[in-house]
């Protein structure tokens, strides 16, 4: 509050009334200090903000033409693709914001599993931006069944049978979720209500996320806390523009999709519209998906007490468990991994760990794209017992035995070679006022 | 006032107290639950969905060996005018060698007419079968490609994920060709 002064009478006005321009600056300006040291790697939170702010924008427009009805869903989304003034760039921005949000996220989650960015005291900080995947992963699951094509269906229907799985409410449960005796008209309509509402609640959230963020500040690539005003710089300037910078960068990939190949990450059968009597030959979700949708095909056994027949958890039931599983055990992370060392940099066998998560996350996604059979479900239950593994055994081994290397006393000393000591009042300066 | 809480807490007040606060509680509580209950009935099937729920089919067309398919609430049901062979076939199979042990008579009104749900109770596509040319399975009855399910002569579950046979839906014959489901 002290630190916020302007020119300007209006502002002054305002502010007197209502801080919020130094509430701002306290956010996101020259009054919040971030560490100094933040890699490229710190751009896809901000992205990830705007990438919300893009698929609000296009989805309002959307819903101003289109109709939830089975009849007329399918129709008045190629209405929206020929007749509608830019619809075509409005939809495919819509559809293709969709997968570039997750592509930023997903970046996002895999920074904060690298440099420890989950620990303390940024657990409930790490948890809400679980909340948040949760909720976006139901909203672009919804969203893709209002356009009303063969995968739009299907995937709505093998989706929403997963919940009857669940002991004895299963199959009341699904007819409550559709509102019927299948996905159909009620289902279409209140799915697109969810739709409209989540992206809201998420913005909510998101809110959360950065209250909490802004208690303790960013973590940074070294992961050891700031030491004083000499370790950080101002957000703004210095990250206001590097983030503008990155998001020049992203929409030069964004619209390269959108512009030549908006189809690339979607399936033809989508362009067929609903046919409840007739299954595609392959249901496959969209890809940000895929890693979950081959964790769930991955159990193919019933779970129960060897040698005696005795069933406790159905192979339905299972796959469901272990898909949720997934990213229950990322809601759990903080407490899993217990070494104090934050940053990868640090824990040399971490490393190679994390190395391998990422690569299995890849695998399964691809296995997810596979038919469930042969080779594809071996290679998808072998990563499906890595994932788990990682979180559930080895984090909490490395915990106790790996050796870490000795970290730098404070986050100038790895940039500044020798220590930085000679050269801490230079770059200190302009900082002192912080 | 400080007097009150000082007798309260000297005699038996306080647990007077305590019990009031459970039992206002406890009553908006159920006020709450009351209150949410129809929020929730709402997204249940609807009057009119509800209404919707029988069709009457003529199988008088329907060849010996032909499968046809209808809708009922949505949902695909196959109607399979089976031949003394595929009957055969699944009286033939001990109940011990099925995962949802079910007999062939247990499934039919009459054995000629197979009336079944034609929705995969594994997550719910509608198995191959229907249609010539398509694959029936390993055991002659239907395949579900999503995941691989085998359905035998008698819709009942044989191989891969579906927990449960094909459901047969409430029919009955009201004349001898014509039945309603529902
Ligand atoms: C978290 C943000 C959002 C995500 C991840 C998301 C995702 C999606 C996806 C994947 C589709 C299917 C696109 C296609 O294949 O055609 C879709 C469609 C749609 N969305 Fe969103 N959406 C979001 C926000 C919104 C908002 C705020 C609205 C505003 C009401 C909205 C309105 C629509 C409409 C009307 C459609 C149907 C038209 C179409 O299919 O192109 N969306 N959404
Ligand atoms: S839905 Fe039929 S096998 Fe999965």
């Amino acid at each position: 509050m002290s630190g916020f002064q302007s020119n300007n009478g209006v502002i002054r006005w305002i502010e007197h009334r209502m801080p919020i321009f130094s509430f701002l600056d306290h956010s996101v300006g020259s009054e919040y200090p971030s560490p100094k040291n933040l890699s490229y790697l710190w751009n896809f939170g901000s992205l990830a903000g705007i990438t919300l702010v893009i698929m609000i924008a296009t989805g309002i427009l959307l819903a101003m033409q289109y109709t939830a009805h089975v009849d007329h869903a399918f129709e008045s989304v190629e209405r929206i693709m020929r007749d509608v003034n830019y619809g075509w760039l409005i939809r495919y921005i819509h559809m293709n914001g969709a997968s570039f949000f997750f592509i930023v996220v997903y970046i996002h989650i895999f920074r904060g599993l690298y440099y420890g960015s989950y620990k303390a005291p940024r657990e409930l900080l790490w948890m809400l931006g679980v909340v948040i995947l949760l909720l976006m992963m139901a909203t672009a699951f919804m969203g893709y069944v209002l356009p009303w094509g063969q995968m739009s269906f299907w995937g709505a229907k093998v989706i929403t049978n997963l919940f009857s799985a669940i002991p004895f409410f299963g199959e009341t449960i699904v007819v409550w979720l559709w509102g019927g005796f299948t996905v159909d008209n009620p289902t279409l309509n209140r799915f697109f209500a969810l739709h409209y509402l989540l992206p809201f609640v998420i913005v909510g959230v998101v809110i959360l996320h950065i209250w909490a963020l802004h208690r303790f500040g960013s973590n940074n690539p070294v992961g050891i806390d700031t030491k004083g005003p000499q370790d950080k710089i101002p957000f703004h300037p210095y990250y206001t523009v590097k983030d503008a910078f990155g998001l020049g960068v992203f929409l030069v990939f964004f619209a390269a999709v959108v512009f030549y190949i908006p189809n690339y990450m979607g399936h033809a059968d989508n362009y067929i519209p609903a046919n409840p009597l007739s299954t595609p030959a392959h249901i496959v979700p969209e890809w940000y998906f895929l890693p979950f949708y081959a964790i769930l095909r991955a159990i193919t056994f019933d779970i129960g007490i060897p040698f005696t027949g005795v069933v406790i958890i159905e192979a339905k039931l299972g796959g469901v468990i272990a898909m949720f599983g997934a990213i229950a055990v990322l809601f759990i992370l903080p407490w899993l991994d217990r070494s104090p060392v934050r940053s990868g940099r640090f824990r040399p066998i971490f490393r190679i760990f994390f190395v391998l998560l990422f690569i299995d996350a890849i695998v399964l996604g691809y296995a997810g794209s596979q038919p469930a059979e042969g080779l594809w479900l071996a290679i998808a239950q072998v990563s499906t017992a890595y994932y788990f593994a990682y979180f559930l055994i080895i984090l909490p081994l490395l915990s106790v035995f790996e050796t870490p290397k000795p970290l730098p006393t404070s986050i100038s000393e790895p940039v500044l070679r020798g220590g930085g000591g000679t050269l801490a009042g230079a770059p200190a300066k302009p900082m002192e006022k912080a | 006032m400080a007097e009150t809480a000082t007798t309260a807490q000297a005699g038996s007040g306080e647990t007077r107290r305590d019990f009031l606060y459970l039992a206002a509680g406890a009553m908006g509580a159920v006020g709450a639950a009351s209150a949410v209950w129809p929020l929730i009935a709402s997204m249940n099937p609807s009057a009119e969905v509800l209404a919707l729920a029988s069709t009457e089919v003529d199988l008088a067309p329907v060849a010996e060996g032909q499968r046809i398919t209808v809708t009922w609430r949505g949902n695909p049901v196959f109607i399979d005018h089976r031949t003394p062979a595929q009957i055969e076939q699944a009286n033939a199979v001990a109940l011990d060698e099925l995962p949802d042990p079910e007999a062939d008579e247990a499934r039919v009104v009459k054995p000629e007419w197979l009336v079944m749900i034609g929705v995969c109770t594994h997550l719910g596509c509608v198995p191959l079968g229907q249609k010539t040319g398509q694959s029936r399975g390993e055991y002659g009855g239907w395949f579900c490609p999503c995941h691989g399910s085998h359905y035998d002569t008698s819709g009942r579950i044989r191989k891969g994920p579906a927990p449960t046979n094909l459901p047969v839906p409430p029919y009955e014959f009201t004349a001898d060709t014509t039945i309603v489901i529902g």
